[in-house]
């Protein structure tokens, strides 16, 4: 949507030219196995797969790094709780805190995975520019209900966003600075609940806009999808890295 | 007598938990007419707008659009892709990531392909007088051009008749006598919703206007308000 960054979409790399439809079936295709992944070898072949993408995609080094700190972020809070909360042999100790193996080969486990995860679709599908992922989606048969569920998140994000940066300012204008008292509660509450009136109207009288223009509840684009000879080739070497992940996943749950 | 494009018959309309905002309305559009709207705050003109385009159903009354009554939601379908509304804040109607997106909207669903929607929206960009904004961010261009772009999303879907919606809401003087031009170089029948005489008188040949939720009986012949001397409309001192 119009102000969302998506500068990822900007290039002219292998997967940039690739058909969207052919991205959105590997990302989905990728993504679903790695969630599903229990040992530590396949995911780490998924992130490896997914740092390929990320190559192939030629995106910018410094904006990736950026989105998977953010993920991070939270990845860093499982490592503060969850070596220490999960019960199993004891590896280290301190004080009165006890960090099993279990523990720490799950939250091992779960950062892999995420990464692998954020690394995929930021090369698969944040490469896809909004106007063709509804298309795509439609086109591969995804319920038309779920196609509009994450259009209209994806637009609507920013207008809120937007609407919050608007009160802050008009608040900030007022002499309002934050404090930890009643007053900014209380003010914080009001602004939170007048940013979902305010988003809620404008939702509705963009959707009416919409549907004055005939809009009928199906996308329609100016971009051709043609899948090539190139596209299929793709097409194939995803599935060769989600079937080589699925098959070292079985391979270990075999030998355990 | 021309045809009706649009009816409003004996129309009642009230927000829930509200007092009545249109009682016993009635309103005709004709063929090539150019009607002007006014009335104070409240007096319901946008809600009447909208009841003409099937974005709200009235509690009581007929609308007749190109002569067919709409009688639930998708009968105004069809009859909606024949309209051009304008709405009051551009920001609404657009929502694509480039102008050209937003301009082929329209025509995409009226159904053409690709490439037509694509030679529609270049024609209507350059009615309007912006060709080359074709990969512009709508949302980052200036109120004026926004208008521009949202009447160039209407115009590109050849519609029969112009309902807008205050379009001079926010607009520098400069802007408006671009619309102005704009509207002047248009012949289909239109309606015209704006506080400003001079717009109207500019933009259309009836005026009609609204109080307490109903048209009021008498036409007026719109007609310029000349400021007493040349520079009335820039700042200066006496």
């Amino acid at each position: 949507m119009a102000a969302i960054d998506e500068s990822f979409t900007w290039g002219d790399s292998l997967i940039h030219t690739t058909d969207p439809r052919v991205r959105l079936a590997c990302a989905v295709m990728i993504t679903v196995i790695t969630a599903l992944l229990r040992s530590p070898a396949p995911a780490v072949a998924a992130l490896a797969g997914g740092a390929i993408l990320v190559a192939l995609a030629a995106l910018p080094f410094g904006a990736v790094l950026r989105r998977l700190a953010m993920v991070n972020v939270f990845i860093v809070f499982l490592w503060l709780f969850l070596p220490f909360s999960t019960p199993g042999d004891e590896l280290l100790r301190f004080g009165p805190l006890t960090a099993t193996r279990q523990g720490i080969d799950l939250t091992l486990l779960i950062t892999l995975k995420s990464n692998a995860i954020v690394l995929t679709l930021l090369s698969l599908m944040a490469t896809i520019a909004v106007q063709d992922l509804g298309p795509a989606m439609q086109q591969l048969k995804v319920p038309r209900k779920l196609c509009h569920i994450l259009l209209f998140t994806y637009r609507y994000i920013f207008v809120i966003h937007k609407e919050y940066l608007t009160m802050r300012r008009a608040m900030a204008a007022r002499g309002f600075t934050p404090r930890t008292d009643r007053h900014t509660y209380r003010a914080f509450a009001w602004l939170v609940g007048m940013l979902l009136v305010k988003s809620w109207d404008r939702a509705e009288r963009v959707h009416a806009a919409m549907r004055c223009r005939g809009f009928r509840g199906r996308f329609y684009t100016l971009t051709r999808f043609a899948a090539t000879a190139r596209d299929f080739i793709f097409l194939a070497g995803c599935a060769a890295l989600a079937a080589s992940i699925l098959w070292l996943e079985i391979a270990r749950r075999g030998a355990a | 007598m021309t045809h009706a494009v649009i009816e409003l018959t004996d129309i009642d309309y009230a927000f829930p938990n509200r007092n009545k905002c249109l009682s016993g309305l009635e309103f005709h559009l004709h063929e090539g007419e150019k009607l002007g709207l006014f009335g104070p705050n409240g007096a319901g003109k946008t809600t009447m707008l909208h009841i003409l385009m099937g974005l709200i159903t009235p509690d009581r009354g007929e609308v007749r659009l190109f002569g067919r009554t709409m009688s639930d939601g998708h009968s105004f379908d069809e009859a909606r892709l024949r309209i051009g509304f304008l709405f009051q804040h551009s920001d609404d109607q657009l929502f694509c990531p480039t102008v050209l997106d937003d301009v082929a909207f329209g025509p995409l669903n009226q159904g053409l392909g690709p490439d037509e929607a694509r030679q529609r929206a270049a024609e209507a960009l350059h009615q309007v007088g912006l060709d080359g904004f074709e990969d512009y961010v709508p949302y980052r261009l200036s109120g004026g051009e926004k208008k521009l772009v949202a009447l160039a999303t209407v115009l590109a879907m050849k519609p029969e008749v112009l309902v807008l919606d205050e379009p001079t809401t926010g607009l520098s003087p400069e802007a408006k006598d671009r619309l102005i031009a704009i509207l002047k170089g248009l012949d289909m029948a239109r309606l015209v919703v704006s506080h400003e005489p001079d717009f109207l008188a500019a933009t259309t040949d009836t005026l009609i206007a609204m109080r307490n939720g109903r048209i009021e009986p008498g036409r007026l012949t719109p007609h310029t308000h000349t400021h007493v001397h040349e520079v009335g409309d820039i700042p200066h001192q006496h």
